[in-house]
């Protein structure tokens, strides 16, 4: 194990730690969007419930909300993409590091 | 070597796994249709300028090496991932991460415009998350301001001969809690207060977004020094092509 991988798996814990603790510290909270608590402190601010002006562009192609499933199967798609595309490329790199630190063996 | 590389995508696969049963639910992003129309408007407007400059920005750099688009495809799939991931908060309600700081600190702010915009527009399409009316503003808020911001940082703690670390820490973690600061402005300035005026709104949606942000914030700074550190173990030839590794000491 080289100092670099202990970092980076010491720092990986902490993103874990960070991003797991207030679900088990706040048992039962909602966990609702801030989006949400955006339009909360609209309608407090003005003091009256608003009335968005557009609706999104799904939900009139459907009529109607966007399933919470098919949401969520949405939101998987966008990390699947992102994620394929990080691991593809760092793949890559790392094998052709291992191809470079081989000729370079072998040439030495 | 092999066992490397497979531990890598293992735990990519486990870190978005535990991301992945977060609970779902709308957060950040100024919602569909819940901006004026003059104020959409006008901050697609002041978008435009640096959409087009961080179109040219993008094609010198492929021009000048074509093998920085690999980082670039990566720049983009990080905002990609990072966008996506729902994460829960201490305040008890969910805000997602920007992801764009570390596209500002390798190809520069103006860059990460065109890779911001189209997730945005994939939300704003698909996922009902965000909207097409309020593109402008929440493009000027995730994808100008904050990378502009987490590269002036960045630039700074350069200057000042911070531990480079340290420095891409701080650059992505304020970056994206400026954005946050960002979209309270922009809230604010279309719903002033009744009694204070657009300085009471703006304390007041702060408080909705910033304890919520605040430690996603911290977790955003420490993925982009983890992919950072495996980008240089890996892929040093392309950082020092763009400038990044240019007479760097760790």
């Amino acid at each position: 194990m080289t100092q670099t991988k202990k970092t980076v798996i010491g720092l990986l814990l902490i993103v874990v730690l960070i991003a797991v603790v207030p679900l088990f510290m706040l048992k039962g909270a909602e966990f609702g969007g801030s989006d949400d608590a955006g339009s909360v402190a609209i309608s407090e601010m003005t003091g009256s419930e608003y009335e968005p002006w557009f609706t999104p562009v799904m939900e009139t192609a459907i009529g109607g909300e966007l399933p919470g499933e098919i949401e969520s199967l949405l939101f998987c798609v966008q990390t699947g993409i992102g994620v394929g595309i990080i691991a593809f490329v760092m793949g890559r790199f790392v094998e052709r590091k291992k191809l470079a630190d081989k000729t370079k063996n072998k040439t030495a | 070597m092999n066992s490397k590389e497979k531990r890598f995508i293992a735990s990519v696969a486990a870190i978005a796994l535990v991301f992945g049963i977060s609970p779902v639910a709308n957060a950040m992003h100024i919602m569909e249709g819940y901006l004026p129309p003059t104020f959409c408007v006008v901050w697609g407007v002041i978008c435009i300028p640096f959409l087009v400059a961080g179109y040219f920005s993008i094609k010198k750099t492929v021009a000048a090496n074509r093998k920085t688009i690999t980082i670039l495809a990566m720049a983009g799939a990080f905002v990609f991932v990072l966008s996506s991931l729902k994460i829960p908060s201490v305040t008890g309600s969910c805000s997602h991460m920007t992801g764009t700081g570390l596209g500002a600190i390798l190809f520069g702010p103006a860059a990460v415009s065109i890779l911001g915009i189209i997730v945005l527009v994939f939300q704003a399409i698909l996922l009902a998350h965000g909207g097409l009316t309020t593109l402008g503003a929440n493009t000027f808020s995730m994808a100008i301001a904050g990378p502009f911001v987490a590269y002036g940082i960045y630039i700074l703690c350069k200057k000042i001969k911070l531990n480079k670390n340290v420095g891409i820490f701080l650059a992505a973690c304020i970056g994206d809690l400026f954005t946050y600061c960002v979209t309270a402005f922009q809230l604010a300035i279309a719903y002033p207060s009744e009694t204070g005026g657009i300085g009471a709104s703006v304390v007041k949606f702060l408080a909705v977004f910033a304890p919520t942000q605040l430690p996603l914030a911290i977790i955003e700074g420490i993925l982009t020094v983890v992919i950072v550190m495996g980008l240089e173990t890996y892929a040093a030839s392309e950082l020092s092509d763009l400038g990044f590794l240019a007479g760097g000491e760790n």
